[in-house]
This record gives C-alpha cells, structure tokens and sequence, in this order.
C-alpha cells in the first residue's frame, strides 16, 4: 500500500476543504478501497473519512426516504420504512457481500465501488483500459463468462458490481451531491456511465464531488417491488444477473413498472424499453417474456457469456410473475 | 484518544496503513484474531465494535477506530473462562483445524445481536415480520461471511443452534 496521509472530515464544507488535494480520495467503510489500496490499483496521497458525515434515514413528505451517504447497509436494510415502502432496496442489500462487510459498507461508497472484473485486477499480467487506459482490454477475448451483454464497447466489457444500485435504478433513485460549485442532484440511472472509449471515467462526478445522501423518491407501488440475483453459489457471491422489479396492477394489467438489471452492464441497467413494451398490457407470462426480449434484443454476447442473454430473460420473466402472483 | 481493544486501551499506529487486523496482532500480540486472505472474503478476522457489531478487521484502517471500542475473541469472556459459544463450538465439533473457529465465534456473536434487533436477512420470507424465525437455514445464511475449509459447518450451526436453545430456556 502506497503511504498516505488520514484525515477525518467533520462536515461536508470539511470534506471539501480536504479533499482538494489532487491525489485525495473520500474513503468510507474501506470494503473496496482499501482492497484495491492494498493491491496498488489505488494509490491516494490523502484519505478523507466521510464516514462521520451524515448517516441518518429520515422520511420525507409523500413517502419519500432520504438517506445519508454514510448510513451503512444494514442500517438501511433493517429501517422498517424502508422494508415497507422499498423492499426492492432491503432485498438487494442483502443479497450483497457479507454480513460484515455490510456493517461496514456506506451507501455513497456502494455507489461507488469498483468493478471486480479480474484482468482490472490482475496488474502484473493483463491489459486493462479501466486501469491503464489505452492499454486494451484483455477480457474482451479472454476468459468473459461474468462480462456485460449490454452497453459494452471495445475498450471495456466489465460490470459494474453492487446490488443496490440495481434496486436504486428500478426506484428512480436521486443522489445528491456536494462539490466545489455548490449542490447539485443526478439521478442514479445517470451517475455512472457507459465505457465507450474511456472506462477509466465511471461516473459523472467532478473532482473532489461528494455524495451527502441519496433519495428515494414516493413511489407508491414501490411496496410492490423485489429484487432477485442469480449466482453461482446461494450465498456472499456477485451477480451473475439480477432483476430489480416494481409492480403496479389493474385489473390484470400493467399500470406501471419499473425494471433494472444488474451483472450485465457497466452500469446498472435500467431496462426502459421493456418498462415501455409492458405498460398497459395484460400481466401474463408471455407479455414478461416478451418484454425482456424487447430490452435483450440490444444485447451482445461475449465468447463465455451468452448464457446470461437466456438468464436474464427468465429471470425477468420470474420476478414480474412473483410479483404478480404475490399480489393476486 | 486511543482504541479501546478487550476494555484496555491502546495507542493508534503512526502509519494508517496499519489495518486493525494488523493492529490486534501485529502491535498488541492478540494473536487469536487470523489473517485468512486479507481481502474480505474469508471472515477469519471477524471482530465486534462498539455494542458488538461484527466488522472484518481486514479492511478496516485502525485509525478509522479512533475511540472507538473493539472486542476480539480474547475479550468475549473473562479470562480462564469461556464464552458459551466457545463452549458449544467444544461440544459440537465446530471445528477442526481451528484456524476459522476465532472468527466464526466473533461473527456468531453478532449475528445473534443482528437477529435479535430483526434485521433481516437473503433468506428471511417476511421482510416486515416483527420477530424472524431462528432456523438453520437462517444460521447458514447470516454465517456466509465465515468459510470454514475444513467443512465443519454442520458443526458450526449446530453449536450456534445449541447455544440459542441453552439461551432460550
């Protein structure tokens, strides 16, 4: 681990005035970034702890819930308000990591993790655009069972890794940040970005911007919402797929929906298209599968993943039948 | 102001690189805490923070601790005692070679506190119930965190579920 220096922010206009620094990072639970500190694929000169800042879950007028950017994974999986009114949230903060690593894991460091495709990893011996950039992409004709079907370019085909960020992107999720020009809100679907030519860039935020809270917006049939991940063991593995899924019936047909995928992106997937193919028909099997196929149909396959193309169509079409059925 | 580790207090390190992993061993010579892989993807450094939240010292920056007070599996009771998980893990054969066994016990201890406050987990059918059922699968799940190469997870459940019965008569 490269040496660095620690400091501890005490507010926001704190972690601002500290991270100013041009090899600053803002470090949270340490989950990610110190695990890739320690492999040398981050080499910050000066930590700032925002795990002081706020971590409070707080209701909002309407239904909505605001949660600090350090309040830690379990703390928002077991806030009963968020059970109630977002399961789709507490259901993939759960079916992320570990126990201990979710106590110590922070939203705004979720958010921002880091892909666990191994050639980024591998330093010594593959070419990784997202960490060399310009180097080339030894995934693209490697090894690619766990890559991205879709939104991938030449330059990079990994995956971006949380689960909650799937769930956050089926909610409509907002997440407000604090930078050097003052406060802004992005929408979660466009905090992170799509590789193209530079997968070193993975989100939209300016240097030294810092994420204070992310917003769950009202959403009524939110309380009509799961998330379900496919992976190879059933317990502390990453997504091979995963569907985050929020419901709204009427008399047996779709009023609204909202869809995301994760482990097939370098971003969590918001699947517009197959929300679009579905409002307004009947819930029915066919109509789910007919949806997923309308996303999928932008899909491309890697060498070792084409399995994911059929995976992710079924498991679209399970999460809307379960929910569909739950709510009979 | 220093960290609190097993109720005795002790000097950050100078360097923040120094895990908290690194710290309890390294620096204060508690060597019941394990190094598995050092990358949060074993458990064998599961330790409890503050009221007894289960944390792997891997990854945490003992600086980031400052203050704050750490149990490790030489502070879960009093000395010459033992912890009835520690008790249960004997009894049950959680464990052969032992090198995960310091861990498991830290992560079973918050586990209990976790599932006692209701928090729920991947395996729980009713995420709004009120109380969540103790079964194995629950145990199996909440324990993921904790790999065992030996295999002695059978063991291991059944000292986790010998000891909540003992604790609920």
């Amino acid at each position: 681990m490269t040496p660095f220096t620690y400091a501890r922010a005490a507010s926001p206009d704190d972690a601002l005035r500290l991270i100013s620094h041009p090899h600053a990072k803002f470090l949270g639970g340490g989950t990610n970034l110190v695990d890739l500190m320690r492999e040398t694929l981050e080499r910050p000169d000066t930590l700032v702890d925002v795990t002081g800042l706020s971590s409070t879950i707080e209701d909002l007028p309407g239904g909505g819930i605001l949660i600090g950017a350090a309040a830690r994974n379990t703390a928002v999986a077991e806030h009963r308000a968020v059970r109630e009114r977002f399961p789709v949230v507490a259901r993939a903060i759960v079916a992320g990591a570990s126990a201990q690593i979710r106590n110590m894991a922070t939203v705004g460091g979720n958010l921002l993790q880091r892909t666990r495709c191994t050639y980024f990893y591998d330093d010594e011996g593959s070419r990784c655009n997202k960490r060399n950039p310009g180097q080339g992409c030894d995934a693209v004709d490697g090894f690619n069972r766990n890559h991205a079907i879709l939104g991938a370019s030449p330059a990079c085909v990994a995956t971006h890794p949380s689960d909650l960020c799937v769930a956050l992107a089926a909610l409509g999720a907002l997440v407000h940040l604090r930078g050097a020009g003052g406060e802004r809100t992005v929408a979660l679907t466009d905090l992170h970005r799509l590789p193209e030519d530079h997968p070193e860039i993975e989100t939209v935020l300016a240097p030294g911007e810092l994420i204070t809270a992310v917003e769950l917006p009202a959403l009524p049939f939110g309380r009509r919402s799961t998330y379900r991940k496919v992976r190879d063991r059933a317990s502390y593995a990453f997504a091979l797929v995963s569907v985050a899924a929020a419901l709204e019936l009427e008399d047996g047909h779709v009023k609204d929906v909202r869809l995301a995928l994760g482990g097939v992106a370098h971003k969590p997937w918001r699947a517009w298209q197959a929300e679009a193919a579905l409002v307004g028909k009947p819930a029915t099997a066919e109509n789910f599968l007919a949806a997923a196929d309308a996303e999928l149909s932008q899909a491309r396959p890697l060498k070792d993943n084409g399995f994911k193309i059929e995976l992710t169509r079924r498991t679209i079409a399970a999460v809307l039948a379960d929910i569909t059925e739950q709510h009979a | 102001m220093p960290i609190t580790i097993n109720g005795a207090p002790a000097a950050l390190p100078d360097d923040p690189r120094v895990s908290l992993l690194d710290l309890v061993r390294e620096h204060l010579h508690l060597y019941g805490t394990k190094k598995g892989c050092n990358q949060g993807a074993c458990g064998a450094c599961t330790v409890l923070v503050d009221d007894g939240v289960r944390i792997l010292s891997c990854m945490a920056l003992a600086v980031q601790y400052e203050g704050r007070s750490v149990t490790t599996i030489e502070g879960l009771a009093a000395p010459g005692g033992l912890h009835p998980l520690q008790r249960e893990f004997i009894e049950h054969d959680g464990f052969q070679c032992g090198y995960c066994t310091p861990g498991q016990i830290c992560s079973a201890v918050g586990m209990k506190a976790e599932w006692q406050r209701g928090v729920p987990s991947h395996v729980t059918q009713d995420l709004c119930a009120e109380t969540i059922a103790f079964s194995a699968d629950e145990v199996r799940e909440r324990m993921s965190g904790n790999l065992c190469r030996c295999g002695a997870y059978n063991g291991i459940v059944a000292a986790i579920t010998a000891e909540h019965a003992e604790v609920a008569e």
